[in-house]
């Protein structure tokens, strides 16, 4: 390594990238839809509706839970030179990442969003619908009550996004200086067997997202004192 | 004129019928009171009334016209109505944010708006509450801002499910006070479910008996009290409630023979079938008979013994059984449990007649 300082702070800063651009996509995609199927305004009126609803809230617990390597291999399969997205080049570049751990990271966020809007949104939407507000007006009183558990969202999908190693090995390929990032740089120090390193990129990625929870869970605390 | 009316209302939720043809007539700036056990559709018609529900049949009129339920409709009579939830919910911000909502979505900003929420808050007694976070509150405390949402814009008719249920005593007299003072001074009509009987017969002007989704009875509380009280006693907060014979003793004074070889002093002159309450917060409790003024002592022994918190609740039999209610030091300190003898005192004036 020639600079291994500056190798790693491009590792961590890479990391940050890949994980804090998909959160973000993720959570302008995942809050709106995860506050639509929370809000449920339609449930129970219509039976075709209904099984809608049903479907999509199971489709995204599902999907909550699928495995990294998965999602990598599919996004691989799209991203691949005879794949369909083939053309477009985007395979081992940290956009493919990015897209990998978007598509993680988007069940996740819908799921928390739908959960902790659902959880408030009777009472609070009636509280404000009996104070004297229009249906929109109550809407928001729900979003915003919801407001700790979008953060609570973020947190999680983040946490899992920084964590993830299978899908972006998959679809990064671990390039050195070009789509390494601490996860997958530790697979290859490990068999390398520089456990030194190893363990040094692993303290890098625990502190990294120790620091960031604590500046998410002060907000989260602030938001509740307000 | 009546104010709001409800004409053969029914309402079904999946296939069960929750209301069975209600007729109610309230009237302007009158206190009615929703008397029935849990499950007795109370809740329901109350929803009903605040147009979050809506009937499956049968008619709700405002002002002699029936409710449209277009959104701007609803919208518009919703503005006009005032509603407190048995279960309060408050928005996770201030005390100020919290009753100045109503007044914001109506687009009321500014220093006449916060002047209005100030004098709101005085009316529960929460002044200087004003930048502490609702949800940090206390039961009684919430629910009296809940009640300062729903009184900040002056409503014509204020809609209240139960709303002292669970709360302490200090929450309970504030909330009764603010209810009929709106009511006498802004002359509010107001609607209300209560459990406690003794609340509907301090508030209200008339009464229903809900049972099981069906009106058994529009009245005065004395003439809903004449109903077989077997379904009263099933739900209604009844204890230390005797019925019994009155003789005059002298001039102010009666004795009231209530069975069990009991013949408690009252301070009125009544003759013949009377019911009496003694509030368990007037019941003094001894391990031995005191010198007083108070002219009712009965030896009992105690029955059982529940844990309020601050305070504790003891039944104790004394021929008939009557609860106490006493704080949780003294009932400590007088080292009570059950099947312990005890001295129950309480003044004259402590028996009422309902």
């Amino acid at each position: 390594m020639e600079n291994p300082l500056l190798e790693v702070l491009h590792i961590t800063l890479l990391s940050l990238r890949v994980s804090g651009t998909a959160v973000l996509i993720g959570a302008l995609i995942g809050v709106p839809i995860g506050t639509f199927l929370g809000l449920r305004q339609f449930r129970g009126k219509q039976s075709l509706m209904r099984f809608v609803d049903i479907t999509l809230r199971s489709i995204v617990n599902t999907f909550m839970g699928l495995p990294p390597v998965v999602v990598g291999l599919v996004v691989y399969l799209f991203l691949t030179a005879s794949g369909p997205l083939g053309p477009l080049g985007l395979l081992y570049t940290p956009t493919a990442m990015i897209i990998t751990q978007l598509m993680m990271v988007i069940p996740i966020i819908i799921g928390v969003t739908m959960s902790a809007v659902g959880s408030v949104e009777q009472a609070v939407r009636e509280k404000a619908l009996s104070l004297g507000a229009t249906d929109t007006q109550a809407a928001w009183a729900v979003l915003r009550e919801a407001r700790m558990g979008l953060l609570t969202a973020i947190i999680v999908s983040f946490g899992a996004a920084i964590s993830e190693v299978g899908g972006i090995m998959i679809t990064g390929g671990n390039i050195r200086w070009v789509t390494r990032t601490l996860t997958t740089a530790i697979v290859v120090e490990v068999e390398l067997g520089n456990f030194a390193l190893a363990i040094t990129l692993g303290i890098v990625l625990l502190v990294m997202a120790f620091t960031i929870n604590i500046a998410l869970t002060i907000i989260q605390l602030r938001g509740a004192k307000r | 004129m009546p104010l709001i009316e409800t004409q053969r209302l029914c309402k079904e939720y999946s296939g069960k019928q929750v209301l069975k043809d209600i007729n109610l007539r309230v009237q302007n700036e009158e206190i009615f009171v929703l008397i029935g056990p849990n499950g007795a559709g109370k809740t329901t018609l109350l929803r009903i009334l605040d147009l979050l529900d809506e009937p499956s049949s049968g008619t709700v009129l405002f002002n002699n016209t029936p409710v449209n339920y277009s959104a701007n409709a609803k919208l518009a009579l919703r503005r006009r109505v005032g509603m407190v939830f048995q279960q309060t919910v408050l928005f996770n911000t201030n005390v100020f944010n919290n009753v100045a909502y109503p007044l914001k979505v109506r687009g009321k900003n500014g220093n006449a708006a916060e002047r209005k929420v100030k004098e709101t808050l005085k009316m529960v007694q929460l002044d200087g509450f004003e930048s502490k976070n609702a949800l940090k509150l206390s039961g009684g405390e919430a629910q009296r801002v809940a009640l300062a949402q729903a009184l900040v814009t002056e409503p014509e008719l204020l809609l209240l499910d139960e709303p002292t249920a669970n709360l302490d005593p200090k929450a309970v007299s504030i909330i009764e006070e603010a209810l009929s003072r709106v009511n006498r001074e802004r002359q509010t009509t107001i609607i209300m479910s209560t459990h406690n009987m003794f609340q509907a017969q301090t508030l209200a002007h008339r009464a229903a008996l809900l049972l099981d989704g069906r009106i058994e009875k529009i009245g005065t509380i004395r003439e809903i009290f004449e109903v077989p009280s077997k379904h009263l006693a099933s739900f209604a907060r009844l204890e230390n409630v005797f019925s019994g014979v009155s003789s005059i003793v002298e001039e102010g004074t009666s004795l009231v023979d209530i069975g069990g070889e009991l013949k408690l002093e009252a301070a009125f002159t009544k003759l013949g079938k009377v019911m009496v309450y003694v509030s368990p917060e007037d019941i003094i409790l001894s391990k031995n008979p005191i010198v007083s003024s108070a002219r009712n002592t009965f030896k009992g022994r105690v029955v059982e013994v529940a844990d309020l918190g601050p305070t504790v609740r003891l039944k104790v039999n004394a021929g008939r059984v009557f609860v106490a209610q006493i704080t949780k030091r003294s009932f400590k300190e007088m080292q009570l449990n059950v099947d312990s003898e005890a001295f129950l005192t309480f003044k004259a004036s402590s028996v009422q007649a309902v």
